[in-house]
């Protein structure tokens, strides 16, 4: 999910780069050389599961799983999703240089709240409180995406308010699946790798 | 499907300096990402036009990707042009698609073209490891080039571990459908593919630290900025300032 290019005014272009600026300068201070790797290869897997697309009726909808980002990286999230979309900017064309700051923080700044509100109960003893917390990650990662994408285009004009409407929409049933394939993957990582959900990256 | 299409070539544009064509993706950009002007969108569409005629890259690859860019601009033209008041062209129901809403529209899809077409012709013809080399060049921060070019050289690697893993599903008949089954079976292959991703993380950093890597990236080859480099960047300036004189005169 991403705001195309010239499309949304310069005041928002410019707020959303400042905001990109700073969080990648917090998330950057909390990786050092040592998990540079970690970070980066689990960054690479989010890169390919994200071009997976997964069947909703008769269309599909690819994942997204910022929320589970958030919850790996914390605050590292920023660099790694800045540089994600730099990447999909130079290899697919899906966005580009000016709306680069935008789109980073309508993807991390949902992930941030993820991780802030849930990473606790994805660590809890039960299996159905670590699931509840992994499909609430999923869904409000997306929920709060769409929401941030339909006030920067809400900010540029009013003629946009009957797009941002449909946008929004158009991913209720795409944050229903990203929650429960969220939190399929929290139960499959619970039992065979746990650490990964202990903090151990960021 | 991570391919670099665009950054095989010998033409003018592929021959100029990669941090040359970097700066001017960037200043490109932001010019036309600011235009108000239908008239002046169309000279940015056509400065774009320059550059990617001059790249001579292939028809087939580059319209597949366009093509994939406006699909979003579709949703635009489907809401917008019925969002403004102003002179009726047309009705459909309770719906007046008005004269300002289409130029409106037509505006932004000359400029989303125009803003993807200078990323093809000058950011995509350059290859990820000159993009790499040229922005540690160009003062940004270590830390997030070494994530970029992890990041670049590991996104083959997962998509390698990704597609064999799909192949063991295909193998056993799977069929994604909308089912319980197939979220589930979504959620332990991505399961899968970050474990592995995390455990061979662990095996590079062991084998960087053998080696001896203390952050840093010894370069083999070095960009020299030849004379053809400087007429180069002094052309595409000028037709910057152009650009913006005329937005600014017309507002």
């Amino acid at each position: 999910m991403h705001i195309s290019e010239g499309v949304v005014a310069a005041p928002v272009l410019v707020a959303g780069a400042a905001a990109a600026a700073a969080g990648c300068a917090v998330g950057l201070r909390k990786m050092d050389y040592q998990n540079t790797p970690k970070v980066a290869v689990l960054s690479s897997a989010f890169f390919v599961a994200s071009l997976v697309h997964i069947p909703i009726g008769p269309t599909s909808a690819h994942l997204v799983l910022n929320g589970l980002v958030g919850i790996l990286l914390g605050w590292i999230t920023f660099p790694a999703v800045l540089v994600g979309l730099l990447l999909q900017a130079i290899l697919f064309q899906f966005g580009g240089i000016t709306t680069l700051g935008v789109n980073t923080v309508v993807m991390a700044v949902p992930a941030i709240v993820c991780y802030l509100l849930y990473s606790r109960i994805i660590r809890s003893r039960y299996a159905a409180g670590a699931a509840i917390g992994g499909f609430f990650a999923g869904a409000t990662g997306i929920l709060l995406a769409v929401i941030l994408v339909a006030l920067s285009l809400l900010s540029t004009g009013e003629q946009f308010t009957n797009v941002a409407r449909l946008f929004l929409l158009a991913h209720v049933p795409v944050m229903v699946i990203e929650g429960i394939v969220t939190a399929f993957i929290i139960l499959f990582l619970r039992k065979i790798k746990p650490e990964l959900l202990g903090g151990d990256i960021r | 499907m991570i391919e670099e299409h665009f950054s095989e070539g010998n033409s003018v544009i592929h021959r100029i300096d990669p941090r040359i064509r970097i700066i001017c993706a960037i200043v490109y950009s932001a010019i036309i990402a600011v235009i108000g002007n239908l008239s002046v969108a169309f000279i940015g569409l056509g400065a774009a036009i320059v550059f990617i005629t001059l790249a001579q890259l292939d028809a087939m690859h580059l319209l597949r990707r366009l093509l994939v860019v406006n699909v979003f601009v579709l949703m635009f033209w489907l809401v917008l042009p019925f969002s403004f008041s102003g002179d009726t062209i047309l009705s459909v129901g309770p719906l007046n698609m008005t004269q300002q809403g289409v130029l409106y529209t037509l505006m932004l899809t000359l400029k989303c073209n125009a803003i993807i077409l200078i990323n093809v012709g000058l950011l995509s013809t350059c290859g990820m490891f000159n993009v790499v080399h040229a922005l540690n060049h160009l003062r940004v921060p270590n830390k997030l080039i070494h994530l970029l070019f992890f990041i670049f050289r590991f996104s083959h690697v997962m998509h390698y571990e990704y597609a064999r893993l799909t192949d063991t599903l295909k193998i056993r008949g799977f069929r994604p459908r909308t089912s319980m089954h197939t979220y589930r079976t979504y959620g332990s292959i991505i399961g899968t593919l970050l474990i592995r991703a995390y455990e061979r993380s662990e095996q590079i950093h062991r084998a960087m630290v053998c080696r001896g890597f203390k952050g840093k990236y010894w370069l083999l080859d070095h960009f020299v900025l030849r004379r053809s480099d400087v007429l180069a960047a002094t052309i595409m300036a000028a037709g910057a300032v152009i650009i913006i004189i005329l937005q600014w005169k017309t507002g």
